[in-house]
């Protein structure tokens, strides 16, 4: 069954600009830093930060959403790079694994991936590493003073595959990480 | 993937007239699905209108006392929303149980509901397939199907509906609101997402260019007592196999009111009306509950691949009740 309203009127019903399908100028935001790039609206983020502006951090490894490689953060979210359009993050801040460290430092959970050699070959790092700080900022990792739950941290790592499985020193890095952010 | 064009829209009516005015125009939403199958060729649109900016996020209450979700809202924050989790758990569970966190925090809840389906030889791009090339023939149905569908198949296709939110949505006798160039309009769920039967490339009833506005959600005091069960291949981040969204109320020990529906086992999301008819009035028990599930899925079509789905299911739907049936909230 469908029910029937009129249209509100007064309602602009005029089409916004279209840009493309050639490369067109997409201002970024990435780390902080300002990049212009001249590319066509169908090229994805990971492309753009990988080909564009240099930051290969992010890695491309099924460019189909399912292994999680390539995560970064646009605004506070974890995001899949390889399924987001560059021009669908203009205005917006994106970060990825080169803008963890600040001022030389390495951040928390880059220190206790290294502590529990929470890695071997390091293709999945970047992209583990990006969700394990969004895990934490998003509670799955306990509330502050509260053990963590080593169950909670697999399902909400379940976005990012590693073909080394190192999944317990993983969890565990988290864990420790999660005590000191 | 084949070169796009791209606009972003900054208020609901001007994005529908920029889609409708054009054949190869698509809305862009959290691109999981749309940037995923344009890129291996399935989708073929040339022309995005990103819909990410349009004030179509948020939850709100109805004055009837139910939730009206905007299309735009991210699964995560429907999932983490308090009014959510503690009217509707079957939602939140079903949201949860889905995809990976990263996708959910992209993916918006109308995106969901028009998401493709998973079937291989459909997201190929070159097989056989009557829902990607309309008289190409079924490559499924002499193929490999053990994750395809046993109820509301046709002989044109059998790709199971691959969505968790639907199934408890359908549970729930949601409806869809949406907004074209005459105006608005709302479906009921049962009438939003259609089997395939002559016609597997239609699966809704969208005009080209109608935009999905929100997903109201009637109120249903049942529904705080409400599961939304998955069974799986791996324990986190797949599609169903098999999926219950089930509320259940008993009242001195027999059941009061039951809502059931079906996932990864059918065309649609499955509105188990059969058994819910047989367990309403009936006794609260095992035997009640295994006749009322293979009562639902006599009609079954299976293939050798995916036979064991009809026991699966038949079992999930018992076990779901009799994990309902003994929590207190559902008695009265
Ligand atoms: C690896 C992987 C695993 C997944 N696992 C699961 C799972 O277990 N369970 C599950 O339920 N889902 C799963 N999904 C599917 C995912 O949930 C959907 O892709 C997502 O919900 C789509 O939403 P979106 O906002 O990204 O839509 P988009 O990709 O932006 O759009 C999808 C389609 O809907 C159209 N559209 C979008 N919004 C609107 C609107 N408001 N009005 C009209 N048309 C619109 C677009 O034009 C497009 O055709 C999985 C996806 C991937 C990639
Ligand atoms: S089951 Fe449906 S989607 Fe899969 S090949 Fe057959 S027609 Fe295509
Ligand atoms: S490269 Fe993006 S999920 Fe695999
Ligand atoms: S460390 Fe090799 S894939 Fe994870």
């Amino acid at each position: 069954m469908t029910t029937h309203k009129p249209a509100a009127r007064g309602q602009a019903a005029t089409a916004p600009p279209e840009r493309g399908p050639g490369p067109v100028p997409v201002p970024l935001i990435v780390n902080d830093v300002p990049y212009t790039l001249d590319i066509e609206p169908r090229v994805s983020l990971l492309s753009a930060l990988r080909d564009g502006c240099g930051l290969t951090g992010a890695k491309r490894g099924c460019d189909q959403g399912t292994c999680g490689a390539c995560t970064v953060w646009v605004e506070e979210r974890r995001v899949l790079s390889c399924l987001t359009l560059a021009i669908a993050c203009e205005g917006r801040r994106v970060t990825t694994v080169e803008g963890l460290a600040q001022g030389g430092e390495l951040h928390p959970m880059q220190e206790e991936f290294i502590a529990h050699d929470a890695f071997q070959c390091g293709y999945c790092t970047p992209g583990q590493l990006m969700s394990a700080v969004a895990l934490v900022r998003e509670g799955h990792a306990g509330a502050p003073g509260e053990e963590a739950d080593p169950a909670e941290i697999s399902e909400w790592m379940s976005g990012n595959l590693c073909r080394c499985a190192a999944y317990p020193h993983l969890t565990a890095a988290i864990a420790a990480a999660a005590k000191r952010m | 993937m084949r070169p796009v064009s791209y606009a972003r829209a900054t208020a609901p009516a001007e994005a529908v007239a920029a889609v409708a005015a054009d054949p190869g125009g698509a809305y862009l939403a959290g691109g999981t699905t749309a940037v995923d199958l344009l890129r291996q060729n399935v989708l073929r649109h040339d022309r995005l209108v990103d819909i990410g900016d349009l004030p179509l996020a948020g939850i709100e209450e109805t004055p009837a006392g139910g939730l009206r979700i905007g299309a735009l809202t991210r699964m995560s924050d429907a999932a983490a929303h308090p009014l959510v989790r503690e009217r509707f758990p079957l939602i939140a569970e079903a949201l949860e149980l889905g995809a990976s966190p990263q996708l959910r925090a992209m993916a918006t809840m109308g995106g969901n509901l028009l998401q493709r389906v998973r079937c291989a030889y459909y997201r190929d791009a070159v097989s056989p397939c009557n829902k990607r090339e309309p008289g190409t023939g079924c490559s499924a149905l002499g193929g490999i199907n053990r994750g395809h569908a046993i109820l509301g198949t046709s002989e044109h296709c059998i790709a199971t509906h691959p969505s968790d939110l639907a199934v408890a949505l359908t549970a729930l006798d949601a409806r869809v609101h949406t907004l074209r160039g005459a105006g608005e309009r709302s479906f009921h769920i049962d009438d939003f997402l259609l089997p395939p039967g002559d016609t597997p490339h239609i699966e809704n009833p969208l005009e080209h260019g109608e935009l999905i506005t929100a997903i109201e959600v009637p109120d249903t005091p049942t529904a705080r007592t409400s599961r939304y069960l998955k069974i799986r291949d791996r324990a986190s981040y797949e599609f169903a196999l098999t999926a219950v969204a089930a509320t259940l109320r008993l009242e001195n020990g027999r059941i009061s009111g039951v809502r059931l529906a079906l996932g990864g086992v059918a065309t649609t999301p499955w509105r188990a009306r059969h058994a819910e008819r047989l367990l309403l009035g009936a006794a609260a028990e095992p035997g009640v509950f295994d006749e009322a599930a293979r009562a639902e899925l006599a009609e079954a079509r299976t293939t050798p691949m995916n036979a064991f789905k009809a026991e699966l299911a038949r079992r999930a739907v018992v076990r779901v009740l009799r994990t309902l049936a003994a929590t207190p909230e559902g008695q009265a």
